[in-house]
C-alpha cells in the first residue's frame, strides 16, 4: 500500500466528518498560531528596543543625576546632589579621552501656541550635539545652533506633527511659537520618527537646554549623554566621567553612569526570555490540542470498529491498520498545523499594519517549531488510538454492533 | 483444497469454556459447492471464520492448499486472506463514505496495485455483477441487492479461489436474494470453491453438498443428489 494510498484512505475518512475533523483542526490551528503570535510580539519587543537604541547610536554612556547603585555604607546625612550643569557637559568633553561629543538633556512639557492655534508639547531642552548623536535628520530648515550653550538664541525645531498642526498648510520655519510665556522662532522641523526612546519626536519642540532650564525654573539637566570614538573606550571612558564629575561635584561621587551596550545587551536577553516563555506557554495549548486529537481518534476508532474488521478480512496487516490511522491523526494535525501558520502569519503581519512602529516578526526558529511540533502532536497522540484499531480481533471486530 | 481435522474453537465466557466448534472433520475439495447449515449458536460463523483465517482453532489442524493455517503469523493469514479467499457478508460491510468502485478497488489498494489497474479490475468486476453504471453511487444510494453485489465484485476481484458467504440473503428480499445466489453460483461454475452459510433451507439445499452443524459438531452431509 503506497503512501499516497495511505493519505488518501486516511483523507476520505476525515472528510467524512466534517464538524469533528474542523474541530480538532481548531485546536491544533490555534496553538501553532499562538506560538507564533506570541514569538512574534516577544520577538518585536525585543527588536523595537534594541532597535531603538542602535538609532541613538553606539557606543553610548549614559550619565544621570543621583546614585542609584546602593552600597554597604548608608549615605552621608544631608549629602547633596550637586547639580548636572552645561558645564560639566562641556567639562566632559574636554576632559574625558575618547569622547566624541556629549550633550545634556532636559525635558518638560507646555503649550505650544501659533496664532490661534495652541497645543501641548513636550519640551526638550539640548544642544546642537543631540543631532548626531540620537542620528536625528531634518526635513527642513536646520538644527538648533552650534556655540556656546549660555547664549543660545530663542530658536526652536519642531516635531513633524507640531509642525503640521500649528502651521497647518503653512511653512513653520521662521514663524515664532510662544512656549508658556517665551518666544521662539522656528529654525527646523524633524523628519517624522515617531516614539524613540519613550520621547515621541513628532510631538516634540527643542529648544536650547539654556532655554528650556529657565523656562522649567531647573538648574540640574536630567541626563547627559556622551559619545565614545569606540566600544573599548566605554570602561575607561565610564571611569573618567565619573572622575571628573565627582571632582567638579566636590568629591561626591553622586552621578550614575550607564553604558549603553550593558543596557542593550542585559534588555535582549531578558525579552529573549520572555519570547521563549510565551512559545513555551503557547506550546502547551499545542499539547491539548493533541489530546483533543487523541479523542477524536479514539472515538473514530471505536466508531469504525467494523470498517477495521473489513479492513483486516479483506488482507489487511495490523501493520497496515496501524499506519491508516496514524496517517488520520498526523493528516489532522498537519491541517491544522498548516492552518495555525497562516492564521499565526496573517495574524502577525496585521499586528504589524496596525502598529507599523512595532517591528512583530515571527522568529524562524519558532514557526518552525510550531509547525513541527504539530505534526509530532499527531503522530504521539496518534499512536494509542491507532495501536487500538491495529490490536482489533478481526471476528469481534465485523460482528460489533 | 480445505482439510479440518479435529477442529475446536473454545471461547471464554465469563471464566467459562464455550466450545463454539467441538470436534469438526470437515473436507472440501476445488471447486465444491458447499451449504453449511444449522440453527442458531450452532457454530457456523466460527466455522466460516476459521475457513476465512478470521479466526484460528484452538484445536485440531487446518489445512489450507496443504498449509497448515494454525502455524501461520499474522502477516501470513493476512496474505492468505487477501490472495486466497473472498468474504461475502450479511451485512455487506461497504465503506459508507466511498463509491461502489472504490468500494471494489479497497483491497487492491491494501494490496498495493497500481492506480491504474486497480480502476480497470474494479470496473470490469462490476461489470461482471451488472453494476457498471453504478460505479460512482455510494453503498446509501444503493438497494439491497445491488449493494451486495458489490460486496460479491469486492470478494472477487483479486481472483481467490475460495468464495465465504455468510448468511448473503439474510438482509435481501427473495427476489434480489434469488439474484445473489444465483451470481454466486454461477461463481462456482466459473471454478470458484464457493462456501455459504445459511439457515434457509430453500438456498442450502441447492447446494451440491449440505453440511448440518449441531452444537460444534458435524451432524450430517448430504451428498449430491440427496432429498
Amino acid at each position: 500500500m503506497s503512501l499516497l494510498d495511505v493519505l488518501r484512505f486516511a483523507g476520505t475518512a476525515l472528510v467524512g466528518h466534517r464538524l469533528r475533523t474542523g474541530l480538532s483542526l481548531l485546536g491544533v490551528a490555534v496553538g501553532v498560531a499562538a506560538v507564533i503570535l506570541l514569538t512574534s510580539l516577544g520577538e518585536g519587543a525585543r527588536r523595537y528596543v534594541t532597535g531603538e537604541f542602535a538609532l541613538m547610536g553606539s557606543n553610548l554612556l549614559i550619565v544621570v543625576p543621583g546614585k542609584t547603585e546602593t552600597t554597604g555604607t548608608l549615605p552621608l546625612v544631608g549629602g547633596t546632589t550637586h547639580d548636572l550643569t552645561l558645564a560639566d557637559v562641556e567639562a566632559l568633553e574636554r576632559r574625558v579621552s575618547g569622547v566624541v561629543r556629549a550633550a545634556g538633556l532636559t525635558v518638560g512639557s507646555a503649550t505650544a501656541r501659533a496664532g490661534e492655534l495652541s497645543r501641548d508639547v513636550t519640551v526638550a531642552g539640548t544642544t546642537a550635539e543631540w543631532k548626531p548623536l540620537r542620528r536625528l535628520t531634518l526635513r527642513a530648515g536646520q538644527f538648533l545652533p552650534a556655540g556656546r550653550p549660555e547664549e543660545a538664541p530663542r530658536v526652536c525645531v519642531v516635531g513633524a506633527r507640531v509642525a503640521s498642526e500649528l502651521f497647518p498648510g503653512r511653512n513653520p520655519l521662521g514663524e515664532l511659537l510662544r512656549l508658556g510665556d517665551e518666544r521662539f522662532r522656528v529654525i527646523g522641523v524633524l523628519t517624522a520618527r515617531g516614539v524613540s526612546l519613550g520621547l515621541d519626536l513628532d510631538e516634540v519642540v527643542l529648544v536650547p537646554a539654556v532655554q528650556a532650564l529657565r523656562m522649567f525654573d531647573r538648574t540640574s539637566l536630567f541626563r547627559v549623554l556622551v559619545e565614545m570614538r569606540h566600544p573599548a573606550d566605554l570602561a575607561p571612558g565610564k571611569t573618567s566621567v565619573l572622575h571628573v564629575l565627582k571632582e567638579r561635584h566636590g568629591g561626591e561621587e553622586d552621578v550614575t553612569v550607564f553604558t549603553q551596550d550593558a543596557v542593550v545587551s542585559t534588555l535582549g536577553t531578558i525579552l529573549g526570555m520572555l519570547t521563549l516563555v510565551l512559545g513555551g506557554i503557547a506550546a502547551v495549548s499545542l499539547a491539548v490540542a493533541g489530546v483533543g486529537i487523541m479523542n477524536v481518534m479514539l472515538v473514530s476508532v471505536s466508531e469504525r470498529t467494523r470498517e477495521v474488521g473489513l479492513l483486516l478480512a479483506l488482507g489487511a496487516a495490523r501493520r497496515q491498520v496501524l499506519r491508516l490511522f496514524l496517517a488520520e491523526a498526523a493528516l489532522l494535525s498537519t491541517a491544522g498545523g498548516a492552518a495555525g501558520l497562516l492564521i499565526g502569519l496573517g495574524g502577525a503581519r496585521a499586528v504589524r499594519a496596525l502598529f507599523p512602529a512595532f517591528p512583530v516578526a515571527p522568529p524562524a526558529w519558532a514557526v518552525a517549531a510550531a509547525v513541527a511540533l504539530s505534526v509530532a502532536v499527531g503522530l504521539v497522540f496518534g499512536v494509542l488510538p491507532a495501536r487500538q484499531a491495529a490490536r482489533l480481533e478481526p471476528v469481534a471486530a465485523l460482528a460489533r454492533r | 483444497m480445505i482439510r479440518l481435522e479435529g477442529v475446536t474453537r473454545t471461547y471464554e465466557v465469563g471464566g467459562r469454556p464455550v466450545h463454539a466448534l467441538a470436534g469438526v472433520d470437515l473436507e472440501v475439495a476445488g471447486g465444491e459447492y458447499v451449504s453449511i447449515m444449522g440453527p442458531s449458536g450452532s457454530g457456523k460463523s466460527t466455522l466460516l471464520s476459521i475457513l476465512g483465517c478470521l479466526d484460528r482453532p484452538t484445536g485440531g489442524t487446518y489445512r489450507l492448499r496443504g498449509a497448515d493455517v494454525g502455524r501461520l503469523g499474522e502477516d501470513e493469514l493476512a496474505r492468505v486472506r487477501r490472495n486466497d479467499v473472498g468474504f461475502v457478508f450479511q451485512s455487506f460491510h461497504l465503506v459508507p463514505r466511498l463509491t461502489a468502485l472504490e468500494n471494489v478497488e479497497l483491497p487492491m489498494v491494501l494490496a498495493g496495485l497500481p492506480r491504474a489497474e486497480r480502476t480497470r479490475r474494479a470496473e470490469a468486476a462490476l461489470g461482471a455483477v451488472g453494476l457498471a453504471d453504478r460505479a460512482p453511487h455510494r453503498p446509501e444510494q444503493l438497494s439491497g441487492g445491488e449493494r451486495q453485489r458489490v460486496c460479491i465484485a469486492r470478494a472477487v476481484v483479486l481472483r481467490p479461489s475460495i468464495l465465504l458467504a455468510d448468511e448473503p440473503t439474510g438482509n435481501l428480499d427473495s427476489a434480489s436474494g434469488n439474484e445473489v445466489i444465483g451470481l454466486l453460483e454461477s461463481l462456482n461454475r466459473e471454478g470458484l470453491t464457493l462456501l455459504v452459510v445459511t439457515h434457509d433451507e430453500a438456498i442450502g439445499r441447492r447446494a451440491r453438498r449440505r453440511v448440518r452443524l449441531l452444537d460444534g459438531r458435524v451432524v450430517g452431509t448430504a451428498p449430491e443428489g440427496a432429498p
